[in-house]
This record gives structure tokens, sequence and C-alpha cells, in this order.
């Protein structure tokens, strides 16, 4: 059994979680969360992390605007996230965009997509 | 005086706090034409434009959106509704009978006499000069929010090896972003012994990309002609001075200052309203009114907040003010009669109280809502709020932090104690817990 304590950063209190593993790294007990999503963090933190990545892409045919701001429509692996500004960096859009538009369908093979966050032209 | 046109509700400034306020005022009863508001940028939206990382919305929306996504609704909503506003338009001043003198790209100069206005400017970032950093003064100096709008709006890369002073939220949204980006990080230096940032961000933006955040450390030289070519960093004392022989050198060719924010108050100045020294923002009672008649502050330029979502509330309630304002001729309600005025005072561990005062009318109010920060992190304590020697509420908290906004409100019940004291002061303060 080992102990490892972590931040939960699903919401700005920022609970400090207490991990209990086992020998074979599976968690046993989390402590320190106020809610329910800590523990769900805590348990996936250790399984297979994510986040949400917030970047921008080219942005062509706007009189305001040459980058649009986009993020992941969920959490991707987080070890992916460099692979995922790599093909972000290739991608350009052309205004007019609305929020929540499909910007590339499925990034890096995580199934999930990428979205405009910002209505422009 | 004289002035060329004019309208009920003039809102200076476009970012989440001038929406709201708009759209709340136009919610009570101010027609959309009637409401004007005057953005200097090239778009509604302010700060959050740039801010395009997620983390905004969650007491508004239940969920996290990015900057823009969360501007963007209130946008929209400001469209929709048919609210007049300019862009690319500065507002030079205001008088103290509400002339509020503007320079526009289709209205040219323009003197309006406004019946209400609301102050909505923002807050701007401390600069190095207010640091005293000494060395050169080479390129690649720049403040965390500047580089945020190269990076994210501009499409310039600031510099591939930084380091970042300050460990404020902006400090470390940045120390990932640069990385996302392709730049080393080398590290982030803090002058207190905590951090003034979420710890949240400190998991994601740092911990996630191995960036070391030191602690009790500040950068004392830096060095370069041209360009930046390093800083020194040293260690410093409880006092905060640079501890002799702690000097290390690093390499690096960008420097982003988080060094804090204050607002932005050159419009407030010109109507000669009162600024309460702590805050750097405007002294309000509980309707958000300054202390110029019908000149309302909301937002960043009244205090500055760490949560937009709380900007957003505080500009309803600005909003719905500034439009009683203009129905009632000046009145905010029905009792409204002179009847003196409650300072509250902040002490014991608290710095600063938002309003500042309270001022009385026959009956006593439903709700009072204070806002309010710490001047250290405490554990353990209790949040008191005392009236005429009596405890009229206490909240006890696990801890606090000066980087964490507090609040406190009071019941109707609460508010008629408070009345009933009779007395010319309340006051905020820390008990700490056994
Ligand atoms: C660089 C930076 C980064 C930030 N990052 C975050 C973050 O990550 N998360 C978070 O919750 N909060 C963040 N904040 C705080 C954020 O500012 C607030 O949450 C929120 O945007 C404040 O809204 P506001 O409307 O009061 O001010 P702003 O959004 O700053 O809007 C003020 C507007 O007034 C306009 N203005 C000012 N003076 C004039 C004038 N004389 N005439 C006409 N227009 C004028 C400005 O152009 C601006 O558009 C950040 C602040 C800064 C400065
Ligand atoms: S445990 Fe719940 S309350 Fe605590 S930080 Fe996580 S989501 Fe927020």
């Amino acid at each position: 059994m080992t102990t490892k304590t972590l931040t939960c950063i699903v919401c700005p209190v920022g609970c400090q979680l207490e991990v209990t593993l086992d020998e074979q790294g599976k968690v046993q007990n989390i402590t320190g969360n106020t809610c329910k999503r800590g523990y769900a963090y805590a348990e996936t933190e250790f399984t297979n992390p994510t986040r949400t990545l917030t970047s921008t892409v080219k942005l062509t045919g706007s009189d305001t605007d040459i980058l649009l701001p986009v993020r992941t429509a969920s959490p991707i692996p987080k070890g992916k996230l460099f692979e995922a500004m790599t093909v972000l960096n290739q991608i350009t859009v052309s205004a007019p965009v609305k929020i929540g538009d499909v910007v590339c369908a499925d990034l890096v093979g995580t199934g999930i997509p990428l979205v405009a966050c910002k209505n422009v032209g | 005086m004289d002035f060329d046109t004019q309208k009920k509700l003039v809102i200076v400034g476009g970012g989440p706090a001038g929406l709201a306020a708009a759209l709340e005022a136009n919610r009570q009863g101010i027609a959309p034409d009637d409401i004007l508001i005057i953005e200097r940028d090239r778009e509604l939206g302010g700060i959050l434009n740039q801010c395009i990382h997620a983390g905004f919305g969650l007491h508004m929306f239940g969920e996290e959106l990015s900057g823009p996504e969360y501007s963007g609704r209130f946008i929209e909503d400001v469209k929709k509704a048919g609210i007049g506003y300019v862009t690319n338009s500065m507002v030079l001043s205001v008088s103290d009978d509400r002339i509020v003198t503007f320079v526009s790209p289709e209205m040219g100069f323009v003197r309006m006499k406004a019946g209400a206005v609301v102050l909505c400017t923002g807050c701007r970032e401390r600069t190095r000069g207010a640091l005293n950093i000494p060395g050169t003064r080479p390129a690649g100096i720049y403040s965390a929010g500047t580089a945020q709008r190269f990076v994210n709006m501009e499409g310039y890369m600031p510099g591939k090896k930084v380091v970042i002073l300050g460990s404020g939220d902006i400090g470390l949204i940045m120390a990932r972003r640069m990385t996302l980006e392709g730049a080393k990080v080398l590290r982030v230096c803090e002058l207190m012994p905590y951090s003034g940032g979420l710890a949240r961000n400190i998991a994601q933006c740092l911990d996630d990309f191995g960036i070391p955040l030191y602690l009790s450390h500040t950068v004392t030289e830096i060095r370069g002609t041209e360009r930046v070519e390093g800083v020194t960093i040293s260690k410093v004392d409880e006092n905060r001075r640079p501890i002799p022989g702690t000097e290390e050198y690093v390499e690096c060719d960008t420097l982003l200052l988080s060094v804090g924010l204050i607002p932005e108050n050159e419009v407030a100045k010109s109507a000669g309203i009162q600024l309460d020294r702590v805050t750097g923002g405007a002294v309000v009672n509980q309707y958000n009114e300054t202390s110029v008649p019908g000149i309302f502050a909301c937002g960043n330029t009244l205090h500055v907040h760490d949560l937009v979502d709380f900007v957003t509330k505080e500009a309803y309630m600005a909003g719905a003010s500034a439009a009683k304002f203009v129905q009632n001729g000046g009145k905010f309600g029905e009792d409204d009669k002179d009847c003196g005025e409650i300072s509250c005072r902040a002490t014991g561990g608290v710095r600063y109280i938002v309003p500042q005062k309270i001022v009385k009318s026959t009956k006593a109010p439903e709700e009072l809502k204070f806002f309010f920060r710490v001047d250290n992190i405490y554990k353990k304590v209790k949040i008191e709020l005392r009236c005429g020697g009596e405890t009229i509420k206490s909240v006890s908290k696990r801890s606090v932090a000066p980087g964490e906004m507090e609040s406190l409100v009071l019941n109707a019940a609460d508010c008629a104690k408070v009345y009933d004291k009779n007395a010319g002061e309340l006051e905020i303060t820390l008990v700490q817990n056994a």
C-alpha cells in the first residue's frame, strides 16, 4: 500500500486528495474530496489521466481575428497533449465560425472532436 | 454645461461587467436604444477574449467555459436585445453631472448626457516599473497579460526560454500556454511563501509539465543589452528582502511578469470619484453607487475579482441599481430617505470590504452582500460581522487566503438587526478558532 496526494483540478476549490494504492497500483481509498467529482477525478488520474486542451488555430476571412480559440469537446489523454498541438498547428479555419462548430472531428485518434470557442464574422 | 446628445444609461467598458450591467438594466425596463455601451477595443468581451483557457462560468452556467465562450453568451444576448454599443471608442472623461466625453470612429467627438453611468473599465496589470528590478532594459520583458494577448490573439510568440515572476493565475496559465506552444518555461518565482494562484492551476499548469515553482524567490537582476539574456534569481527572507549569497543566474530570453492587477480608474478620477486606497477602486454603497450620485461601478474596476462569475453577479446589481436611479429620479426605492450611513470597517486580518458603506433608508433591506479579502493565509478561522457590540453573523472556514475573494450575505433578519443597532459602523473581522 502507498498513499499519494494530489490536487483535484475539477473545480476552483482545489481539494487536496489522499489516494491509497495497492501493490498493483489500483486505487483502494480516496479521502479529502468534498464531492463525488473529486473521487472520480482521482480514479481516472491513476488509470488514464485526461485534460481539456484549449488552444488556437489559424483563421482566415475575418477583418478582426487571425486566430480562432478552440477546445477539445471533452478531456483527452494527458499523454496526447503535445501530439494534439502539432495537429492544431496545421489547421486553418475560415470565417464565419460559430461557437461549437467542429474544427476537427477526431483529434489524434481519441474520437474526441475539437470545437470552436468564439463567434467570428 | 452643453452636450450633443443624451442617453438614459451609458456603460463605460464592454467586458463581462459592462455586458451584464447593460442586460440587467434592460431587463429592469430601460429600453435597449436608451442604453449605450462604449468599448475602446475592436470588439466586445473585454479581457476574456484573450483568456482562451477553460475555467469560466461554473457558478453562472454550471459548466466550465473558455473566456470567449463565456463572454460570447452575453454578447449574443446584448445583440438579441438590441442594446446599443460602439467599439473602437474611448471614453475620455465623465463629469460629476454625468456628461460622458468620448471619441468614436462613427460618431466623432461626442459629449453625451447620461441619466446614469456604470463604470466597467476593468483592471490593468502592474508593470515592471512598479517593481523596480535593477539591471538593463532589454527587449523580452512582458507582463503576462500582454504575452497572453500576443499568443492567443495576435499570433506572436514572445520567446522560447521563459522565466515567470509571480505565481498569480495569469502567470500560471501562461506557463502552460507557452509550454504547449513549444517554449521552455524554466521556472516560476514567487516572492511570497505561498502562491497567489489557485491550487488547481499549480497542479494543471506547472506540475503537469514539470515546471518548478520557487516560493520566496524573486528576480534581482536582468541581463542583456538588445534582448534579455538571463536573470538573477535570489531567495528572500521573511521581510521579502533578497538574501545575499543565494543568487543564481538563469539563462533565458523572456521574462514574464505576473505581479498583480490594479483597477483601471482613469475615468473615475476624471469625475472626482472617491477611491479606496486598499482596493484601488471606487468607494461604493450597497447599490454599487460611487461617491458621485448616478455613477456606478462594478467588476474589476471596483476591486479585482478572481472569478468572472462574481463580476457578472456584481454587474447585475449595479445595472439594476442604475436602472432604478434613472426610473425613480435619483432614488433607489420608496423608502429611500436620507437616514444616515453605516461605514464598513475591515479589521483583524480583513484587508478591505466592498461595499465600503451602507446608506440607510426607512426600512432595512432584504439582503446585504459583502465582498472582501484577507491579508494572509489563515487556517481554522471564523469570519464575523459585528455591529454595535454584537456579532450579527459568524461563518467558520477551514482556511482563507489573499488570493481568494470571500463573501458574506446578511438575510432580512440580520439586516434588521444591523439597522436596529443604530450604529454608524459595522466591521468584518477574522477570529481564530480553537
Ligand atoms: C490579463 C488578465 C487575465 C485574466 N485572466 C483571468 C482568468 O483566467 N480567469 C478569470 O476568472 N479572470 C481572469 N481575469 C480577471 C478578468 O479580468 C475578470 O474575470 C473579468 O474579465 C473582469 O471583467 P470586467 O468587465 O470587469 O473587465 P474587463 O474584461 O477587463 O473589461 C473592461 C473593458 O473596458 C474597456 N475600457 C477600459 N477603459 C475604457 C475607456 N476609457 N473607454 C472605453 N472602454 C474602456 C476595456 O477595453 C475592456 O474591454 C484576468 C484579468 C486580466 C487583466
Ligand atoms: S473534490 Fe469536488 S469540490 Fe473539491 S476540488 Fe474536486 S470537484 Fe471541487
